[in-house]
């Protein structure tokens, strides 16, 4: 057998620079695990993610089944079709997931997020923010003389969107849940 | 019947009732009440180790060479991280491992108390699963779900942390049949559609070949059978992973060795030319892929693993089959039968004889001349000497490792231990360990390089201890090979310390352990002193001062293809790798 004649300077991989030829077009799925609601569990997930290099746009969590000690994890992510068929896949095979849904391709599905948003002024501005508010159907949940606390409910761009208004309207400080969703009946 | 008793004797009981016959630890003040309850009984045998480590591998050793899963007992903190290099390199394996830590009692978590770590926060990316046993009444319902999540579905080491109080408090025992099921239960059975579309493909292939892994060992004598019988009526090549050599014997007329970065020239040559590629419980790992744009251009690709994330993690698969090896081939032989299947017959015959071809390149081929042994001639007459024997091989990590897959044949499964996905030097000493307690009269050798070996070379105080025989075989070639092999081929032959100018007098270590030592430099003296090593009754560290620059081929270089391969004695490594190449790993 005689010398392998390579190229010098060619373009050069190790073994380890092994990148897959999937497509590279990103998509953002929101998936639904079903966790039993036990110290550490989180942990397990987060760790996953962050262990194996996976995107969270959004995470929430909360207990929906007390008796059953049941929680719903909601995570927004994004990556390739291959990416997001691992994640599912890593996800599924932790011991305390009982089940994955993929609500992005499990048919139409409602989100909603809720944000807290506290935003300073007085004279137009003031009066402006709570036009705005009205218009985006936010409530007033404090009020002082030169301040509001609105609560606003609805898609993650509606509260980007409302976020944006407020900004140059005094907004200080905001606070917001992460997506929550759930598969709408058929 | 439910019986009343402490935490500690839960934890025994618990073991008893799960069949377990070994335990590997080591004892402190947090697992005390354990070893207090270990010590007034004669069911459970505890192996004093010399390191945790130690005892994870020897836990490993004993359950990969049993098919059964392997304990550990160690204590909190250092106990438990010394623990953690283990745990990582059995699940890189798949191997199943129940790992008992002590911990501080409950109300003292969190307080920095004396040997405290985190264990479960430690161990929770290195585990399949663990748990903190807060309550004595969960414990014994913790313990046996533990054995049923090691090992059901793809197995995998898991850890049970038991603070001190828990073991001292009193509570009901549940017995395994007493507690309730596990939700944990990993679909075992093909999708028989898949399986008839692969059937069906495989009647058409005309250059078909099997890539099997540790997958097929880890489903139990009946998969490697199974699979004989699966290759014996379809007539196409096999080949394996590192992890799965002795699944499909070595003797048998359609193996083709190994593949993969050290693999023979055949079986990759096989791999990159296949029009279908069947992966039976193996995971298309770096070190067999090669460049993934260029791995196997022309072929479909079946693959059938009980993880559902392997499937098309690096490589795209065209049968994903999720399954139980062993089901998988019940079901796929059964489609096979019913279908009265039948292969091209001459178009394998014509890929037999492109095969034919390659082998005879011979890639294995060496010459040892001279004065100084080559290592590839030591692993070789070990091979012939020691054939006939039953035996069990352990390796550690480097040159040896691959010489050792390379040039011994495994008949049968369970027969060779090696640390393949983490690459763990130091696994070898004590899994050697583990195997000689689960087969006492077995022959039980670890191939090893003297750089690792010393990593773990604390248990020779195990081995003379429990008069295990283990045979200590160390290539001594005074360097870390591979690494000074990667320098010569990649790092411009600056060899940035690759070795060691400190080594022990092995026979005078050997003989300070109450131990045998033989050492060994002449060619001429080879065979003699295997055979004294093999015939002395003890444990033995052979010194085998072998040739300090050998390099192991064949190698696919760094981000190359399976066609790509350098060989042996005329391959010219100056220009092997891309000078971009030296900045990669």
């Amino acid at each position: 057998m005689s010398a392998l004649k390579l190229k010098k300077g060619a373009s050069s991989h190790s073994a380890y620079n092994l990148r897959p030829t999937f497509s590279d077009a990103e998509e953002r799925h929101t998936l639904a695990v079903i966790v039993d609601n036990e110290p550490g569990v989180l942990a397990r997930v987060i760790g996953l993610f962050s262990g194996r290099g996976y995107n969270i746009d959004s995470l929430t969590v909360a207990e929906v089944d007390h008796t059953g000690h049941m929680s719903r994890i909601t995570i927004v992510t994004t990556g390739t079709p291959q990416i997001i068929e691992q994640i599912k896949a890593q996800l599924g095979r932790i011991v305390v997931v009982h089940d994955v849904h993929d609500l992005t391709v499990e048919g139409r599905t409602v989100e909603r997020e809720l944000a807290l948003l506290r935003v300073t002024g007085t004279g137009d501005k003031r009066v402006e923010a709570l036009r705005l508010a009205d218009i985006f159907r936010a409530n007033v949940v404090d009020s002082t003389l030169d301040s509001f606390v609105f609560e606003i409910t609805g898609t993650s761009e509606k509260v980007d969107a409302f976020a944006d208004l407020m900004r140059p309207l005094g907004l200080e400080e905001i606070a917001r849940t992460g997506v929550a969703a759930l598969s709408r009946g058929t | 019947m439910t019986r009343q008793m402490t935490g500690a004797k839960m934890v025994v009981q618990a073991l008893k009732d799960q069949g377990v016959d070994v335990v590997f630890g080591y004892p402190g003040g947090a697992v005390l009440p354990i070893y207090d309850e270990i010590f007034q009984q004669n069911d459970i045998r505890h192996i004093l180790v010399r390191h945790e480590q130690g005892a994870v591998h020897a836990a490993e050793g004993y359950a990969r060479s049993t098919g059964k899963p392997g304990v550990v007992l160690v204590t909190s903190g250092p106990g438990a991280t010394n623990a953690v290099t283990g745990l990582t390199d059995a699940l890189m394996d798949s191997i199943p491992l129940i790992v008992l830590t002590g911990q501080v009692p409950t109300f003292m978590i969190g307080s920095d108390a004396f040997q405290e770590a985190d264990t479960v926060g430690i161990t929770r990316p290195c585990t399949k699963h663990n748990w903190l046993v807060k309550e004595t009444e969960r414990l014994a319902q913790t313990i046996h779900e533990a054995f049923h999540v090691a090992t059901s579905g793809r197995p995998g080491p898991v850890l049970v942390d038991i603070p001190k109080d828990v073991q001292f408090a009193s509570a009901k025992y549940l017995e395994p049949a007493q507690t309730k099921t596990s939700h944990y239960q990993p679909q075992t059975n093909g999708d028989i559609d898949t399986i008839t579309e692969l059937v069906e493909a495989l009647e058409q292939a005309e250059r078909p070949v099997f890539y099997t892994g540790g997958g097929v060992i880890n489903s139990g004598d009946e998969a490697s059978a199974l699979l004989r019988e699966l290759v014996d009526a379809t007539g196409i090549p096999i080949t394996s992973t590192l992890m799965g050599l002795g699944c499909y014997p070595a003797s048998g007329k359609n193996w083709l060795g190994m593949l993969g970065m050290h693999g023979l020239y055949e079986a990759n040559m096989a791999m990159h030319d296949c029009d279908l590629m069947i992966n039976i419980g193996a995971r298309f790992d770096d070190r067999i892929t090669g460049r993934l744009d260029a791995f196997s251009p022309g072929s479909q690709r079946a693959h059938i693993d009980i993880d559902p994330s392997s499937i098309n993690k690096v490589i795209r698969t065209d049968f994903p089959i999720v399954g139980d090896v062993k089901e998988v081939l019940r079901q796929m032989l059964s489609v096979w039968k019913d279908r009265g299947a039948k292969v091209k017959r001459e178009a394998i015959q014509n890929w037999w004889g492109r095969i034919e071809e390659w082998k005879k390149i011979n890639c294995l081929a060496f010459t040892q001349t001279g004065k100084t042994i080559k290592p590839q001639h030591a692993v070789h007459r070990l091979e012939e000497l020691t054939k006939g024997h039953d035996r069990y091989i352990c390796t550690e990590v480097g040159q040896h490792q691959m010489w050792a897959a390379q040039y011994l044949g495994f008949e049968h499964p369970n027969r060779w231990m090696t640390s393949g996905g983490l690459g763990t030097m130091g696994y070898g000493f004590p899994a050697s360990i583990g195997v000689q307690v689960a087969h006492p009269e077995a022959l039980v050798i670890n191939v090893a390089g003297e750089a690792s070996w010393l990593m773990n070379m604390q248990e020779m105080g195990t081995a003379v201890q429990y008069r295990l025989p283990v045979k200590q075989f160390i290539l001594n070639n005074e360097r870390l090979g591979m690494v000074r092999q990667w320098q010569e081929l990649l790092h411009g032959e600056r060899y940035s310390h690759s070795w060691s100018d400190a080594l022990p007098d092995f026979v005078k270590l050997a003989e300070a352990f109450g131990a045998k030592g033989i050492q060994c430099s002449d060619p001429a003296d080879l065979d003699d002193a295997i055979m004294e090593m093999v015939n002395y009754d003890g444990p033995v560290i052979f010194d085998c001062l072998v040739e300090k620059h050998e390099n192991c081929f064949p190698m696919i270089p760094s981000g190359k293809a399976h066609n790509e391969m350098l060989l042996g004695e005329n391959a010219s490594t100056a220009d092997a790798i891309d000078a971009g190449g030296g900045v990669l790993v």
